[in-house]
């Protein structure tokens, strides 16, 4: 018999420094590929598609000329393919793993959804095709807006807002032209602590000076601050509800109660409104206007993987102030309302805020999800919503100071501070650990009532199993916080790259790329 | 001059009619460092408790109100090619802008340096 003696070994051999890892000659480490900026590969001699010579002509351009290269980088079609999937491996994403970044989450994106938006009566569509070739497409705006006016229990919706602040703007707006209507300026918008920070920016931003509420130790709107402020120069007050401290404002009915007395409006940010759905209607909450996120609470991409969508629900008082275009029934067809009208609904709009009708492809998308999970399936989407915050909320309560732990069940958002870290460990070590774990970092230092606080959104889509896995990190890391070990003020050790300097990115931001000879030349 | 504080940890010094503002030692101290400071137009008049400068760090924007009522004179221009002076200098090159003061009275409900250090350590 022939015996190999020769060849490779089969086993792993003992190696007795382990600690120590080799660099790489290229920088790559296995699947990890380094890739540098489009601009410093490929050449300009280099392209995707083969254009013919242009034909030698004389050049009439004078000086006007171009002399330099135009400074387009050139790739062939496999090195540009290469380009962005080596990007694309470096990134997180909802279909890698839990993303749990309070109020801004990703939740899955169901697979039906994208079938039904990318159906070629859909995707195809022009906007503006003649009416009566869109008849389907109007009846989905039609139907989705019927559902989210039952879910809230409010009178009317504005489809075209295209993201929450982007709604937050159109509920202001129309709140108000609703004042002027009447004859009544008012200068003042009231924003709780506990509220979203896009409120006070959208408020500033419609020309209203803004003015903090305080929020109790529980965590919820100081009612009575809140009413001592209000009087005749207040416009509004904008409430997030749930608040961005992952609990319900309870006393929501009598705070609307105590605004409309004073002549005032509520604006509710309805961001996280997936805690809620299908158990509370904001409508007899008394609540004028509410943004809904259709990326979130109805699972439509965000955060890069697709537009945002801002749906504004409005009470009959502000209904005939509503922004153009909507979309009615009349009879059997549907018809597209561009101009103000007669009728109660957009009487006296206040203008348009978008060139069509808002983000088609989300609509089709949250119109499947309602549909696929129908009414009993939405109420459970908040159940299964506030359940996961909770597990995650007690399963890390004990390593991690939970400040409104005590107010009793959080809703879907988990609230901790900084509070018990060893000296000089902070909310970003842990933030940063955790890419080392292999999760995206929640939301950090937000909301600012709380010291380093670390905002943890799990959402309903995530099982039990997921949920184990980012506690089981987070506890370590809390360990490791608490009990001082320097290793973890390296992280993260296994991103591509390592903890950069915040501050000097934002003190000396380089915005724009230029080509080395320039910039060593500027020096 | 005087030196007066607020509960905001602005400190305000005052000379004749004209008040230097700035945020305090154990303000910049909270916040990290600083990347960006927007400071008002000179002329710009704003009553007690306005909101008169931005100060953002890498953890947060911040609002820096003003501590009593008066005319913007002058603002410290360094601050916007070197913010990192409110880090390294608070309570003196660190300055954000001048008032003309409209109602010297408005200083007698602020803290003086005894009563502000009080103030923090009951933080």
């Amino acid at each position: 018999m022939t015996m190999l003696k020769e060849g490779r070994p089969t086993a792993p051999q003992a190696v007795t420094e382990t600690a120590s890892i080799p660099a790489t000659a290229t920088g790559n480490r296995a699947l990890m590929l380094e890739e540098a900026l489009i601009f410093e590969i490929g050449s300009t001699d280099t392209t995707g598609v083969d254009l013919a010579d242009a034909p030698k002509v004389e050049s009439r351009l004078g000086n006007l000329a171009r002399a330099d290269s135009i400074g387009l980088p050139g790739l062939s079609e496999q090195e540009t393919v290469r380009h962005y999937t080596r990007l694309s491996r470096q990134n997180y994403a909802i279909d890698l793993g839990l993303f749990p970044l309070g109020s801004c989450t990703m939740k899955h994106n169901p697979r039906l959804n994208e079938k039904v938006a990318r159906m070629p009566g859909f995707a195809d569509l022009h906007p503006l095709s003649p009416q009566s070739t869109v008849q389907g497409a109007l009846a989905v705006i039609h139907e989705l807006a019927e559902w989210l006016v039952k879910l809230t229990g409010m009178h009317s919706v504005a489809m075209s807002p295209k993201a929450g602040a982007h709604g937050e703007l159109c509920g202001l707006l129309a709140i108000r032209a609703a004042l002027e209507a009447r004859g009544d300026a008012r200068s003042v918008i009231l924003v709780p602590e506990s509220a979203h920070g896009t409120n006070p920016a959208t408020a500033a931003f419609c020309g209203y000076k803004v003015e903090d509420i305080p929020a109790t130790p529980d965590g919820r709107v100081d009612r009575a601050a809140l009413k001592a402020r209000l009087g005749p120069d207040v416009a509004a007050v904008m409430i997030t509800n749930p608040n961005t401290c992952g609990l319900f404002e309870r006393d929501m009915k009598t705070i609307s109660e105590a605004v409309h007395a004073a002549g005032a409006f509520v604006y509710c940010d309805g961001a996280n409104f997936n805690a809620i759905v299908g158990r509370v209607r904001p409508g007899d909450l008394g609540v004028d206007a509410m943004h809904i996120n259709l990326h979130k609470t109805f699972s439509t991409p965000h955060g890069g993987g697709g537009p945002g969508s801002g749906p504004v629900v409005l009470s009959q008082a502000l209904t005939p102030f509503a922004p153009l275009p909507f979309v009615e029934r009349q009879g059997d067809k549907f018809v597209l309302i561009e101009e103000e009208t007669a009728d109660e609904h957009h009487a006296a709009s206040f203008g348009r805020m978008v060139a069509f009708h808002g983000q088609m492809g989300m609509f089709t998308r949250a119109l499947t999800y309602i549909l696929s999970h129908g009414a009993d399936g939405l109420r459970q989407v908040a159940s299964d919503a506030v359940l996961n915050a909770n597990y995650i909320l007690r399963s890390l309560d004990d390593v991690l100071d939970a400040p409104f732990g005590s107010s009793g069940p959080c809703m879907h958002e988990a609230l901790f501070s900084d509070k018990g870290l060893a000296e000089g460990f902070t909310t970003l070590d842990i933030a940063k650990g955790l890419i080392d774990e292999g999760f995206h970092p929640m939301t950090m230092y937000f909301p600012l009532v709380v010291h380093g606080a670390m905002l943890v959104e799990p959402t309903e889509t995530e099982s039990k199993a997921a949920l184990d896995q980012f506690i089981l990190a987070l506890r370590s890391l809390a360990g490791r916080a608490k009990a001082g070990d320097e290793a973890l003020k390296g992280a993260p050790y296994f991103a591509p790259r390592r903890r950069l300097d915040e501050t000097l990115a934002a003190r000396k931001p380089v915005l724009t790329w230029t080509e080395p000879t320039q910039a060593e030349a500027a020096e | 001059m005087s030196r007066y504080f607020t509960d905001e940890h602005e400190w305000i010094d005052v000379e004749g009619e004209i008040a230097t503002v700035g945020i305090t030692d154990y303000a910049q101290e909270q916040l990290g460092d600083i990347v960006f400071v927007e400071l008002p137009a000179e002329g710009t008049t704003f009553e007690k408790g306005d909101d008169a400068a931005v100060v953002e760090s890498v953890k947060a924007a911040s609002d820096v109100y003003a501590p009593i009522s008066g005319e913007v004179v002058e603002t410290n221009g360094a601050l916007e090619d070197e913010p990192a002076l409110v880090n390294s200098d608070a309570e003196e090159d660190g300055w954000f802008f001048k008032l003309r003061v409209t109602d010297a009275s408005e200083l007698e409900g602020l803290m003086n340096d005894a009563a502000y250090k009080k103030f923090v350590a009951s933080l």
